[in-house]
């Protein structure tokens, strides 16, 4: 199943890559989500991945009965995508509060902190 | 132009006097080391600062360091004094007392520093409180400038000064001054050569040798105390202690030599012509302090020692009567308005205390009997005579002494017992808190000569034996010495000065015919930070183009290539594609993922594309189910829903996912998408087909029960082992919730449209 989700993965960021270099502002919002969700896939792969064996201690016993899911990536994947989700937020208020001043979702023209005459303000 | 200062004004301030008394105990504390240095040798404090660098921070006062100590803080009390009444009623007078004594207390630092890297430090301080005290006036574009390109020149050399300082600990093993100069002469050792070029970057540049001289003159845009204190005294004598410091270690090559010489009797003649030229006084003086400057270092190319003790003798006297002679200039132009010597003349009746100053100032400077001055040259001499290219190190010496002759008339006789000159203002003996300064330096310029030997027991003798390694080797300090060679060249030297001060309005006249035509080095930086502004704003513009699409881009493209590289440079076995185990619900949640990954990146659709990252959440989830993860998946479900709802509300009041401007640039978007993808899968593959290393996942699913009593490994890791990460996740959250509660409540109170950007506060200056 490794083989599969690195194909499955390499998709994923390549599609993010794509659309993160939209000009729209939306798209890049959505390449940020597939691309927080390919990296949730990369660690939990890079861990190995067990079919069917929750990684859980039996009633009764000190460890887990045989080979189990490898619970470390597990642990870090949860703490990854709550990150992810909080990132998002608040990316997505960012987009929404742009939005609602400049009117509008082109990066291309988000020039307030960097504007185009920078060097005549500097002289 | 005199600073801005009210006669009436009172001048007693607290921050004056407290620094001045400060300054005066530091005298007082170091003045008590003057009978046991000679006597018992090195006093040395130590404290550990950054012991795993070998960064201590270590103190050492040794026979030079003590001679500079003194200077520094005997000089110090005075001009602090003088600059509490030149400055008087000045609005920035506390920031200036401030700065000077900053400047103090980090020379100080320099010269005691046994540490090669606490020197550093404290030359770089050195550095930037001069910085502060010559661009003082910043109400003026000229001192600005003047300020930060004397900055920047020292700068530059103190970072050479460090990588010099960084080569020498890491090739002898230690950072501390004392034992580097105990262990010798490194001459013979590899990077010698690196290291001798790189510390003498350092030196030339702080003590303004040619062709680094060009700042020093500039720098005179400081009030007169601190050209007085800085340039004179002090500052630009860092490079030069620095060198007789490092002499035991870094002597003795044909390289120190010859570099030291030449450059040394180079920058003395020229600055010699250069201080004729003048007729602003506190120029005048300024290029002196560059011939004294050339002078030292030439003697300290030598290793005899007559040629060290000449070196130190010079030293102590020329701060002595530069300090003093700048300061009476000082209270010439506060007196009388002007400080030019063409009209400056017969001051002797309205200021005889200063005139008297100035007079024995100029005397030792001319280097007349009995003064030190006199010794001084002599040694000099005799000095030369044993040096290496003893020819060029005499005539080099005669030129600057005989023109030295010179100037110290010009600058100490003509406007005080010259005839009388024609004046903006009647002028009137200067305050007592001024005149003191110079008259006590004069006077100690003379006791210094008249007691020969107490000065060399107490100050010379010392310093000369720190500077050679070993006591007792240096030249004997004589007002007569006998008839012997060095007294003829003395009086040559009287003859050849007196001459040149006969002739200097006519000689004037043609140096400045000959400067005119001269390569100008001061316009030469100007064009050089010019190209320098300007290739640093060329490329801010290629590289900050303020579009974020291209910092992506660089940021990806930066990615895939060093991966890629990595990967390409650490070959492995290719990592084979293994299907084994892969049934067909596997199949299904990547058809399915895949389907979602599609539909969003090609839809233009808003509800489409919500769709499509609802499908690949979902996918995911049911990877982790099926893969032994449900608390993974819970989470996953949840927080995809979160997702999926959040966005929809926000997508309500956005616009369509048109396509806005040109399209051009999206083949190549997709080329490198497609390069990251492929990297991305590659560097997974190789990571899954290397053993695998089950240690730390062995510990938790053995203590998950036995040590932290839960059954669900996850959660324990989770709750337990990696609680800190668990609350560092929870703060992120309430981060970025607090950041998007603050956006979204912010905005609601504001106009929409573009508010006006305040106003960028205004230029200070213009108060």
């Amino acid at each position: 199943m490794e083989a599969l989700t690195a194909l499955v993965v390499g998709l994923l960021v390549a599609a993010s890559v794509y659309l993160m270099l939209a000009r729209n502002f939306m798209r890049f919002l959505f390449g940020l989500i597939l691309l927080s969700n390919a990296a949730n896939l990369v660690i939990f792969a890079s861990g190995r991945m067990t079919k069917g064996a929750p990684a859980l201690v039996p009633y009764g016993a000190d460890t887990p009965a045989g080979v189990v899911g490898n619970a470390l990536p597990q642990a870090l994947v949860l703490t990854a995508i709550v990150i992810g989700f909080g990132l998002l937020a608040f990316t997505l208020a960012l987009a929404f509060e742009t939005y609602r001043r400049l009117r509008t979702m082109d990066t291309d023209k988000m020039r307030v902190a960097e504007p185009k005459d920078a060097d005549e303000d500097m002289k | 132009m005199a600073e801005p200062s009210d006669p009436n004004a009172p001048w007693v301030t607290p921050a004056g006097m407290i620094t001045v008394a400060l300054t005066a105990t530091l005298f007082l504390f170091f003045l008590q080391y003057l009978p046991v240095v000679p006597r018992d040798g090195a006093v040395q404090w130590v404290w550990d600062w950054i012991p795993s660098l070998q960064v201590r921070l270590s103190f050492w006062l040794d026979g030079l360091s003590l001679m500079f100590a003194l200077l520094i803080t005997g000089i110090g009390t005075l001009v602090m004094l003088y600059a509490a009444r030149y400055l008087a009623g000045h609005p920035q007078y506390n920031r200036f007392a401030l700065y000077l004594f900053s400047f103090m207390l980090s020379m100080l630092g320099l010269v005691l520093a046994d540490n090669l890297i606490a020197l550093f430090v404290f030359w770089e301080l050195t550095t930037f409180t001069s910085y502060l005290l010559i661009g003082f006036s910043h109400t003026d574009p000229k001192s600005r400038r003047n300020a930060l390109q004397a900055l920047l020149l020292t700068a530059a050399g103190g970072l050479a000064l460090l990588a010099g300082f960084i080569l020498i600990g890491v090739t002898q093993g230690t950072f501390e001054l004392s034992q580097l100069n105990a262990a010798g002469s490194m001459a013979e050792q590899p990077y010698y050569l690196g290291i001798l070029i790189l510390v003498l970057l350092g030196a030339f540049t702080k003590s303004a040798q040619v062709p680094f001289h060009f700042w020093l003159p500039n720098a005179m845009a400081a009030p007169t105390p601190v050209s007085a204190y800085l340039h004179s005294a002090t500052m630009v004598k860092g490079g030069v202690y620095l060198l007789a410091r490092m002499h035991p270690s870094l002597s003795g090559s044909d390289v120190w030599i010859y570099t030291l010489t030449i450059f040394g009797g180079v920058t003395a003649v020229f600055a010699s012509f250069m201080a004729l030229r003048q007729t602003d006084l506190k120029q005048t003086l300024a290029y002196t302090t560059l011939m004294a400057l050339g002078t030292l270092v030439m003697f300290l190319a030598g290793s005899s020692g007559y040629a060290i003790t000449a070196a130190m003798t010079f030293l102590l006297v020329h701060s002595l009567y530069k300090a003093g002679l700048f300061l009476v200039i000082g209270i010439v132009d506060h007196e009388t308005g002007t400080r030019d010597a063409n009209l400056l003349g017969g001051l002797a009746r309205a200021m005889p205390i200063t005139a008297l100053a100035a007079g024995l100032s100029g005397l030792a400077m001319a280097g007349l009997p009995p003064f030190l001055g006199f010794i001084a040259k002599e040694l000099s001499y005799a000095g030369a005579l044993t040096m290496a290219i003893s020819w060029f190190v005499v005539i080099m010496g005669m030129a600057a002494f005989a023109l030295m002759f010179a100037v110290a008339l010009i600058v100490a006789w003509k406007p005080f017992f010259g005839p009388q000159g024609d004046l903006p203002r009647k002028p009137h003996e200067g305050p007592w808190a001024m005149v003191l300064g110079p008259a006590m330096l004069s006077v100690i310029g003379l006791l210094a000569g008249l007691l020969p030997g107490v000065t060399a027991y107490y100050l010379v003798e010392p310093a000369v034996a720190a500077v050679m390694g070993a006591p007792d080797v240096g030249g004997r300090l004589k007002l007569w010495a006998g008839f012997n060679l060095p007294l003829v060249l003395s009086l040559l030297t009287f003859a050849l000065g007196f001459v040149l001060y006969l002739v200097h309005a006519r000689l004037r006249a043609m140096l400045a015919a000959m400067e005119a035509r001269a390569i100008d080095m001061d316009a030469g930086w100007d064009v050089l930070l010019d190209r320098f502004m300007a290739v640093a704003k060329g490329q801010t513009r290629v590289i900050q183009t303020g579009v974020l699409r291209h910092y992506m881009f660089v940021t990806f493209a930066v990615f895939a290539l060093t991966v890629l590289g990595t990967l390409v440079l650490r070959p492995a076995a290719a990592p084979a594609l293994n299907f084994a185990g892969t049934g067909f619900v596997e199949w299904g949640i990547a058809a399915l993922i895949v389907a979602g990954t599609m539909v969003v990146v090609l839809t233009s659709s808003r509800i489409a594309a919500l769709v499509g990252l609802g499908v690949v959440g979902i996918g995911v989830a049911l990877i982790f189910i099926a893969y032994s993860a449900p608390d993974v998946a819970i989470t996953q479900i949840l927080v995809e829903l979160l997702v999926v709802v959040l966005l929809a509300v926000a997508l309500l009041k956005m616009p369509h996912l048109d396509r806005t401007g040109k399209q051009s640039h999206r083949p190549f978007d997709a080329g490198l998408a497609v390069l990251v993808g492929g990297v991305t899968t590659w560097v997974l593959l190789r990571v899954t087909n290397t053993p695998f290393d089950r240690r730390l996942t062995d510990f938790f699913e053995a203590s998950s029960w036995t040590e932290a009593f839960g059954r669900n490994i996850v959660n324990v890791i989770l709750v337990d082992f990696r609680t800190l990460d668990t609350f560092g996740e929870i703060a992120v959250v309430i981060v970025a919730a607090l950041g998007a509660f603050a956006l979204l409540k912010g905005g609601a109170k504001r106009p929409p449209e573009d508010a006006p950007e305040p106003a960028p506060e205004t230029a200070r200056e213009e108060r």
